[in-house]
């Protein structure tokens, strides 16, 4: 087990692994939102923390399609799911190997990145909590949606329309447990339907992915 | 006294949908005509809304039947699942794009009733937005059937992503309801006669939605009988160019 999450982290780090392709643009969109909106602090304030979940989420979309692709194309798929280790195994350690490498980088940087949104000093704490109880979630629901779509041919627009309704509500609770931090308000609750959300998530959908998975394998 | 599984044989299902298909076809037509010419012409019109109210007759029945095809969907998929009947698989592909056409009509006739009614075409308010997720949900299944080659691998995938998507649109549905307050009102059918609509509307619409769940029942049956000749077909053109 920890030496398939070791290759995927390696793999992943590496050259052309797009380790930083996520970050990359989780940069540019919050680099880029003031320029679109116009220079008005108190307006960034207000749409930081909607921003930057709606980054770290696209950021996340960008690295899908990698969890399987590559694997299936060489044939190391084959190996690693005739290996004894259970295929619902092999999910889930995918989808914690994508992240290790996307999620929790977006997570630490989301912070400074709020810095350059003029975000109110109060909404640090909720911003981090929420995104590092939800970012989980989103790779756990994208390894599902990679899995649907490991047998099709540039299948990176399918995967995204497949993703895009599964990813509405953790995007809700999370993005709504940072906005009300944001504003002085009590966020517990979206922050207990988040993590809801993703303990569900990572002990219900790897047995759908596997199981997608080895549909794909036939 | 005969199972429900014999229909699970392609030939069978063929034979009495062959039989049942016009007359479930002519009183679809029957009742939409019937209950949209009197919904139309003969009610009065609403005191406070004129006659856009009249847009309840394509609105409601479609709204309903965007969400039951999505139900008879789930069925067919736990069907194709557990006892592998290719005509439960098939009948779910062909429901996903009249469940995806009732879903655009619902959205589309709420969008033009709302524009005079609420002075706008779309708010992010639960209903529509939930609609709109719905209508994601069918675009999803409709492209992932047509992505995939192998026909079983096919209704494999889209049966899964069919169970995981009706758990993630219920959740969806309760999400929006946190987020945001509705200017939605809310449902204009009920058992409780006070929250129920008036009789005078509430009777054609009664013949509407009977109409609209006929049409989809003859929808779904024609598509279905149309997948599998078509596959029937292929089978016969691989055959030949074996033999």
């Amino acid at each position: 087990m920890r030496a398939i999450l070791i290759r995927d982290l390696r793999l992943a780090i590496r050259a052309g692994g797009g380790f930083g392709l996520g970050l990359a643009f989780f940069l540019i969109v919050v680099v880029l939102v003031p320029f679109a909106v116009g220079p008005r602090g108190d307006l960034h304030s207000v749409i930081a923390p909607g921003i930057l979940w709606l980054g770290a989420l696209l950021a996340c979309l960008l690295s899908l399609d990698r969890i399987f692709a590559l694997d299936y194309e060489d044939g190391s798929l084959d190996l690693l799911a005739t290996a004894p280790l259970p295929l619902e195994a092999l999910v889930t350690l995918k989808a914690l190997a994508h992240w290790l490498t996307t999620g929790l980088p977006l997570v630490l940087v989301a912070p400074f990145l709020a810095v350059l949104l003029n975000m109110p000093a109060a909404g640090y704490a909720p911003l981090l909590q929420a995104l590092a109880l939800g970012t989980p979630a989103l790779s756990v629901i994208g390894t599902f949606g990679a899995a649907l779509t490991v047998g099709v041919k540039r299948g990176g627009l399918l995967l995204s329309l497949l993703v895009l309704p599964l990813y509405v509500p953790t995007l809700i609770f999370g993005a709504e447990a940072a906005r009300r931090g944001a504003e002085g308000l009590d966020h517990g609750m979206p922050l207990a339907m988040l993590a809801g959300i993703t303990c569900g998530t990572i002990a219900l959908l790897p047995f759908a992915s596997a199981a997608v998975v080895r549909v794909s394998l036939r | 006294m005969a199972s429900l599984w014999e229909y699970a044989n392609p030939r069978k299902f063929i034979a009495t949908s062959d039989r049942v298909l016009p007359w479930v076809g002519a009183l679809a037509l029957a009742c939409l005509v019937l209950g949209l010419v009197w919904g139309f012409f003969f009610t009065p019109e609403d005191y406070r809304q004129g006659a856009s109210v009249k847009i309840i007759y394509l609105h409601v029945p479609a709204a309903l039947m965007a969400i039951n095809a999505w139900l008879m969907m789930l069925v067919a998929s736990l069907i194709w699942i557990v006892r592998r009947h290719h005509v439960s698989a098939l009948a779910a592909r062909a429901a996903a794009p009249v469940g995806a056409v009732m879903t655009i009509i619902a959205l589309a006739t709420g969008a033009f009733w709302g524009q005079p009614i609420w002075g706008t075409w779309w708010v992010w308010d639960p209903r529509l937005t939930s609609f709109l997720i719905l209508l994601l949900f069918y675009l999803g299944y409709i492209a992932l059937w047509s992505a995939i080659e192998n026909d079983d691998a096919a209704a494999d995938l889209t049966s899964v992503l069919c169970l995981v998507g009706s758990v993630f649109a219920l959740l969806s549905r309760y999400a929006v309801l946190f987020w945001n307050q509705g200017l939605h009102q809310g449902a204009s059918l009920s058992l409780d006669k006070k929250e129920n609509v008036a009789d005078v509307f509430y009777l054609p619409l009664l013949v509407c939605i009977a109409g609209f769940v006929l049409l989809f029942v003859a929808l779904v049956l024609l598509r279905t009988q149309t997948e599998i000749r078509a596959r029937r077909m292929r089978a016969l053109l691989a055959r030949e160019r074996m033999g």
